[in-house]
């Protein structure tokens, strides 16, 4: 096997990180802090994942995509394990997620525990209308300036 | 059946009752923001039950898993505390039931992060965090109804007045209870109940509630002694698919 076609962690990491969120497919699974490892052994690789909630149902999915995705680079053994424990937290989410996010109109997590602004207009002047939203990371908020409703990604 | 199996059986049961009933006000409830958070609490407390009955059948070692043991056990086996089985009846007291249980569930998960037991610390410290965002808003929510109409006043005070006597269960110790402690696995229910009762205290004093007088509580939930009428009913429902077709799978 040529050299440049051998697999590298850091070529999975990569590969990884074009692997939407199925739920919120702005960002990237690696974007969100569900990633925990990377391990390769020859062409074997070894993912490990952490929940987001204990019952959040897009963890099949991103299983099922990670799976598909290094598949398609031609990774032939991929072996997917689940780590609880330390408990996945919104500070594990990248820098550049945070962004992607407020971009397409989802508030960041602050450690505050409310969003910082909205994501539509950037007004400070925010409410919540429900501490839960669509999916189990988030919850509903409004601006009372420009009156939009926006999801708020909770800080947990 | 060992003390470490039956430990794990009340903790992966409590999740699993309260998570079906709660899941029943999906699409029924009063407005669709509720309707939204009754359900991501549902997800969340179904998710825990995946994690403690998946360590209950490694413990067992049966060859059952923790889907076998949701499905297909029958109403005596079941080891959930009473008050979380009995029908929701109404909003106010889904919600009430809820914040009751919340209440004892924080400071009992949090206390578990430190068992004896790795497998214990680690599924307590994934929940505790869900525990605390749901007492956030079941404490926000019984104020809210309490402190709120004539009417809402008083639905949350029948609502109490009818849980109350279920509720000393969550908290009288047996010899699994006493085991586990001596094993450092978790600390007695007795010892979270201090806790449990200032926060209830400080909630039902901001919802204009009060302190049931009675400190009676009926038992036989947690050892699967004496179940009430409606867990079998419950049961009925949530298990007639792998009952009628064995072995189902999506």
């Amino acid at each position: 096997m040529p050299l440049d076609t051998a697999i590298s962690e850091a070529k999975v990491w990569a590969w990884l990180d074009q692997v939407p969120d199925p739920e919120i497919p702005v960002i990237s699974v690696v974007d969100l802090g569900v990633v925990r490892g990377v391990e390769v052994e020859g062409g074997a690789v070894t993912v490990t994942l952490t929940p987001t909630y204990s019952g959040c149902p897009a963890m099949a999915a991103i299983s099922l995509d990670v799976e598909t995705a290094l598949a398609r680079e031609g990774v032939t053994s991929v072996t997917i394990k689940t780590r609880i424990a330390p408990p996945w937290t919104t500070d594990w989410m990248s820098d550049a997620g945070r962004a992607k996010l407020e971009a397409y109109g989802i508030a960041p997590p602050q450690a505050a525990g409310g969003p910082k602004r909205c994501p539509h207009c950037q007004s400070t002047d925010v409410e919540k209308v429900s501490q839960f939203g669509s999916t189990p990371c988030k919850a509903q908020w409004r601006c009372r300036d420009c009156l939009e409703p926006f999801d708020y990604f909770k800080c947990i | 059946m060992t003390h470490l199996f039956e430990f794990l059986l009340r903790q992966g049961d409590n999740a699993l009752v309260l998570g079906h009933r709660t899941s029943e006000w999906c699409g029924t409830a009063p407005a669709l923001e509720e309707d939204i958070a009754l359900a991501n609490t549902a997800l969340d407390l179904i998710g825990q039950t995946q994690l403690w009955l998946g360590y209950a059948a490694e413990v067992e070692g049966a060859g059952r898993s923790a889907n076998d043991l949701a499905f297909l056990r029958d109403a005596y086996d079941f080891r959930n505390a009473l008050m979380l089985e009995v029908p929701n009846e109404d909003f106010g007291r889904a919600l009430m039931r809820q914040f009751l249980f919340d209440a004892a569930q924080v400071p009992w998960l949090d206390a578990l992060q430190g068992s004896s037991d790795s497998r214990v610390a680690e599924i307590a410290a994934k929940s505790v965090k869900e525990a605390r965002y749901h007492l956030e808003r079941s404490a926000d929510t019984v104020i809210a109804l309490g402190d709120g109409t004539e009417d809402s006043n008083r639905r949350m005070g029948a609502a109490l007045t009818y849980l109350w006597p279920y509720a000393g269960e969550m908290f009288a110790d047996d010899s699994t209870d006493r085991a586990m402690r001596e094993a450092d696995v978790a600390p007695l229910p007795s010892e979270i109940r201090p806790a449990w009762q200032s926060k209830v205290e400080e909630t039902l004093g901001l919802a204009c509630l009060t302190w049931p007088v009675s400190d009676f509580a009926h038992s036989g939930g947690r050892s699967g002694a004496r179940h009430t009428e409606h867990l079998g009913h419950m049961l009925a429902t949530m298990q007639v698919l792998q009952r009628s077709y064995p072995g189902a799978g999506w």
